[in-house]
């Protein structure tokens, strides 16, 4: 065994300018057009190559409900306290139906783009319990990041079940 | 002096943007192999003159990380030659030196020239003398062909040296994450932004020719693919579908990519046409199918399914669309890649609930587990199959590490400050 450091420095400035960006038509399907909820503006420093152009209003209910339903590893059934929070969500959505996002989460086991396909699966089960409750399912965007966005960055099982969730925004 | 034809005209690799400085990487080499071969490179210089560059330090550093080399220190040696001609093989057999690495530098017209010599100690013997070229701007690039050449001469395989690698960091500003697309040296050298967003950035991949990568952003507010030309900066979004836009692999030939859409309901492995912008779906199956890798020789998709009840890996033949499961050991087999060979299979690989990254033989079916680290992920082959980086976590801090694909070499490249992950490692 031995140990060895081997230190390279590295010289630094920042993006400074403003990159050449095009974006691509023909790669938006029908179905992906309208009825999207709010997303975050474009947030990169090399310039735009996005859709942009989105808009869309949050859900406004009751705070008391929860918005953050919670799963086991490498499920995406919904437990009680999630269909019941679901079921009240459901119920304000039907008598004042606006765009929705379901933001799907895995923890950090795992492989990343397994744990996207897992985080989509969360909010897919989010979304049909809703569908099944009488809400219109084209107003439901489902967006999985996978364990890209920690709600909690430590490496524990506490951290963990905090990850593991669907927020709906 | 014999010169050999090995003149190279390195081209420049012009990022327009230098770098964040935020990953600054070390090196500590945790596992080496139990007799390396010790080999000494006194300085290489310009007539006595040092070039701005110190080229027999960066070769050292290069031969000394790949585990199979243990250099001499500088200040044991008894005499600093810098051709063949001047060499007393005593010097160096007292010294224990197996190998010996002469060379010197010529400055013609703001380019650099570097005729440099192999020895092989004990038998007395020039091994090779070889000539390499290029501007005082590419010195690193010099010095690292001149590390695959002398670790090609002796352990018969291609050096991996003069490669780069490209990965994402996340470091948290201000209580909000920022993550930037980065690319380096292997070595850790010369390190550029690509990217930088306060969306995550996943997936970096590498077009054939190693002058684009394709990789996944949020920028948009969804998941969207995109790629990216590193000379110019020049990027473009390729897809924009409601739902998963993921795990993007250049093919072979360059000319398709395969890549993960759940516009149809759930996971499907697609392959898109660069020039015609087609699509064409290729799996069809209600589980999760993703991360696709494409068989050396283009024909076929490597990828992880849920299909059988747990994540497997499993090979599709393009032509025909036929699935075969290839891994059968474990509950949680994923993110396959295969070494240039096309018989070495590497993935991620749950362990007694642990994940590490494993690797399977194609023929004999031998599974061996290579990493004992934390939460290990991401593998990605060099272009020689000597070895891999992949990602794991040293406390709460994603660091990049590597291991040799015999496990015999083992060595981390922690990181200052944030997360790093997602190594991909260039195809040449």
């Amino acid at each position: 065994m031995k140990t060895q450091l081997l230190k390279y420095g590295v010289m630094a400035t920042f993006l400074t300018a403003l990159l050449a960006g095009c974006s691509s038509t023909d790669t938006t399907d029908t179905s992906s057009a309208g009825g999207a909820a709010s997303v975050p503006g474009n947030q990169v420093s090399t310039g735009t190559a996005g859709s942009g152009g989105i808009s869309g209003s949050s859900l406004d209910s009751d705070s008391s409900v929860a918005r953050v339903f919670y799963f086991e590893f490498d499920k995406a059934i919904l437990n009680s306290e999630a269909r019941a929070a679901l079921r009240i969500h459901a119920q304000t959505l039907r008598a004042n139906p606006v765009n929705i996002r379901l933001e799907g989460h895995a923890d950090e086991r795992g492989t990343r783009e397994y744990n996207m396909a897992l985080g989509e699966r969360r909010g897919n089960s989010a979304r049909d319990f809703l569908v099944q409750e009488g809400v219109n399912g084209a107003l439901i965007e489902v967006i999985s990041y996978g364990e890209e966005s920690p709600a909690s960055v430590d490496s524990n099982e506490e951290s963990w079940a905090l990850n593991r969730r669907v927020e709906l925004k | 002096m014999r010169k050999l034809g090995a003149t190279l005209s390195l081209y420049l690799f012009t990022l327009v943007f230098p770098l964040s400085g935020i990953a600054e990487l070390t090196i500590e080499i945790t596992h080496g192999v139990d007799n390396p071969s010790r080999i000494a490179i006194p300085p290489i210089t310009q007539a006595g003159q040092a070039l701005p560059e110190d080229i027999s330090k960066i070769v050292s550093a290069d031969l000394e990380r790949s585990g199979l080399f243990m250099p001499l220190p500088r200040r044991d040696m008894l005499s600093f030659p810098s051709t063949a001609k001047e060499v007393y093989y005593r010097d160096w057999r007292i010294l224990g030196a197996e190998y010996l690495v002469v060379g010197k530098a010529v400055n013609q017209s703001g380019r650099y020239q570097i005729s440099f010599s192999l020895m092989e100690v004990h038998g007395e013997r020039k091994l090779f003398t070889k000539v390499v070229e290029g501007p005082a701007t590419q010195l690193r690039d010099l010095a690292h062909y001149i590390s695959d050449q002398v670790y090609q001469a002796v352990t018969g395989i291609p050096g991996a040296f003069s490669t780069r690698v490209a990965y994402v960091t996340a470091v948290p500003v201000n209580g909000k994450m920022t993550f930037q697309l980065m690319v380096a040296d292997v070595d850790g050298a010369r390190e550029r932004l690509l990217l930088d967003s306060k969306q995550p950035i996943m997936s970096p991949a590498w077009s054939p020719d190693a002058t684009e990568l394709v990789y996944v952003s949020f920028e948009t507010g969804r998941p969207a693919i995109f790629r990216q030309k590193l000379a110019t900066a020049a990027r473009e979004q390729l897809t924009n579908f409601r739902g998963l836009n993921g795990a993007p692999s250049w093919s072979p030939n360059g000319k398709t990519l395969a890549l993960v859409l759940s516009k149809d309901g759930n996971p499907e492995i697609y392959t898109y046409e660069l020039s015609t912008r087609k699509f064409t779906r290729r799996t069809t199956h209600f589980a999760i199918d993703t991360e696709p890798n494409w068989t050396p020789d283009g024909k076929s998709l490597i990828f992880t399914s849920d299909r059988g009840g747990t994540p497997q890996i499993y090979k599709l033949a393009i032509a025909t669309g036929r699935v075969e499961r290839l891994t059968f050991r474990g509950s949680y087999n994923a993110r396959p890649r295969l070494a240039s060979d096309g018989r070495t299979l590497v993935m991620v690989h749950r362990d007694n609930g642990s994940f590490h990254i494993a690797s399977q033989d194609l023929v004999t079916g031998d599974l061996r587990v290579l990493t004992q680290t934390y939460l290990d992920e991401s593998p990605t082959v060099a272009p020689n199959g000597a070895m891999l980086l992949y990602a794991t976590k040293q406390g709460n801090k994603g660091v990049l590490a590597a291991v040799s694909l015999d496990a015999g070499v083992k060595f981390l490249l922690p990181a200052r400050r944030g997360d790093v992950r997602e190594p991909a490692w260039s195809p040449k």
